[in-house]
């Protein structure tokens, strides 16, 4: 399966914000490879919690796990069948060695979203 | 004419230049544009309010028509749609009702539906009429609702703009002859005057500054303002009596003599400088 994380500038530790995370990191648990990619929401003008999504909906990710999530964003990711999972302190790498023991908690609640007054 | 007053920051003065100027005006509605929360109401107390309702569009997606080419979802630069299980999915609050989607569907299977977002309302108070624009609660884009305000102002009118500087307030401002910034003489102040500087002369609008709660001199702000050859059209000390009178929800033009004289002055410098 493939993981999706939202990742700060410094490419190591998850980013607190899901929608204008820098990065997002792709991790395929089967050939345990990962990917980094420039998040092309980081500078969108609005709706970047679903331009993210769409990202991750994209680029095939089944789970995700972020330290938050807007409703819109886990509109998109729900409807794709995406699992999402909260985040732990430490390191993605740290994120992705929990999850694989079964130790990361399902995110159910999502914020109303930073957007309008734009 | 038809004076809009803006400021980048709430709290500035906006709504108290502004019902105060309608109050002394002759013939000259009063506008209130800033629908996230309007409050001008709170003083000129309209009667026999009429309300109606405000609508934008929001697109739908015909299941059997589409087959999911995904034009439509690359074209939306706001990101109002997802594309999800080989779908769009659109999200209406964030949905600018531009129609881009509609036009570039190839096989038509857009339709577009109304979605009410706020209200209008119309009123008297004393001879001068009162419109007030209110968005609906969780909604993001109070702009439909604003162009249907200011489209009620009639020739005269005074628009209380939203505070900022981004779509709400260039749609409040668009239709003026006239700006009047308020600002506070403080740092933070300043900030915010420069941004609805900057505003009001990418659109080409004649403008003056007004100094509101002003004691003393913000040296930076006079520097900027003569710098950038802004008129200070008046400057409103702070006062614990005319802060009681407005937040006891009345007029100080209608409780203090001084506060009369200078609101007529700034309506007669304002309609000397639209003139020019």
């Amino acid at each position: 399966m493939k993981i999706a994380i939202p990742m700060d500038e410094n490419q190591k530790n998850v980013c607190v914000s899901f929608g204008r995370a820098p990065y997002f990191l792709f991790h395929d648990t089967d050939t345990n490879t990962a990917e980094l990619l420039s998040n092309p929401a980081a500078s969108a003008t609005g709706g970047a919690g679903i331009q993210a999504a769409q990202f991750a909906v994209d680029n095939g990710a089944n789970a995700l796990i972020t330290v938050r999530l807007g409703q819109n964003a886990a509109d998109v990711l729900l409807a794709a069948d995406i699992k999402v999972y909260k985040a732990a302190q430490g390191s993605a790498e740290e994120n992705l060695a929990s999850f694989s023991q079964g130790k990361l908690q399902a995110l159910e609640s999502f914020h109303p979203g930073f957007h309008g007054n734009v | 004419m038809k004076i809009a007053v803006l400021s980048g920051k709430g709290g500035t003065g906006k709504t108290f230049v502004s019902v105060n100027l309608a109050a002394v005006a002759a013939n000259t509605a009063y506008i209130d544009c800033d629908a996230e929360e309007p409050n001008g109401y709170l003083f000129l107390k309209p009667e026999e309010e009429q309300t109606e309702i405000v609508y934008t569009t929001v697109p739908v997606f015909d299941a059997h028509t589409c087959d999911g080419c995904r034009k439509c979802v690359d074209f939306c630069h706001f990101n109002a749609l997802a594309f999800v299980k080989g779908r769009p999915k659109v999200f209406p609050e964030i949905c600018h009702a531009c129609g881009g989607c509609t036009l570039v569907c190839p096989r038509g299977a857009v339709t577009e539906e109304k979605r009410a977002i706020g209200t209008v309302s119309q009123g008297v108070s004393n001879g001068i009429p009162i419109v007030t624009a209110a968005l609906n609660l969780g909604e993001a884009s109070a702009v439909p609702i604003i162009r249907a305000a200011v489209q009620k102002a009639g020739d005269n009118a005074v628009i209380d703009s939203s505070p900022g500087s981004g779509c709400p307030v260039t749609e409040s401002v668009s239709g003026a002859d006239y700006c009047l910034l308020v600002a506070e003489p403080t740092a933070f102040g300043l900030h915010n005057l420069r941004m609805v500087h900057e505003l009001v002369t990418l659109l080409h609008k004649p403008y003056g500054v007004i100094v509101n709660k002003s004691n003393g001199i913000y040296q930076p702000l006079e520097d900027y303002c003569g710098k950038n050859r802004i008129p200070i059209l008046l400057r409103i000390q702070y006062s614990k009596k005319i802060a009681k009178i407005s937040a006891g929800g009345a007029l100080a033009v209608n409780h203090s003599a001084e506060m009369r004289r200078l609101f007529e002055i700034l309506w007669e410098t304002t309609s000397q400088q639209v003139e020019q």
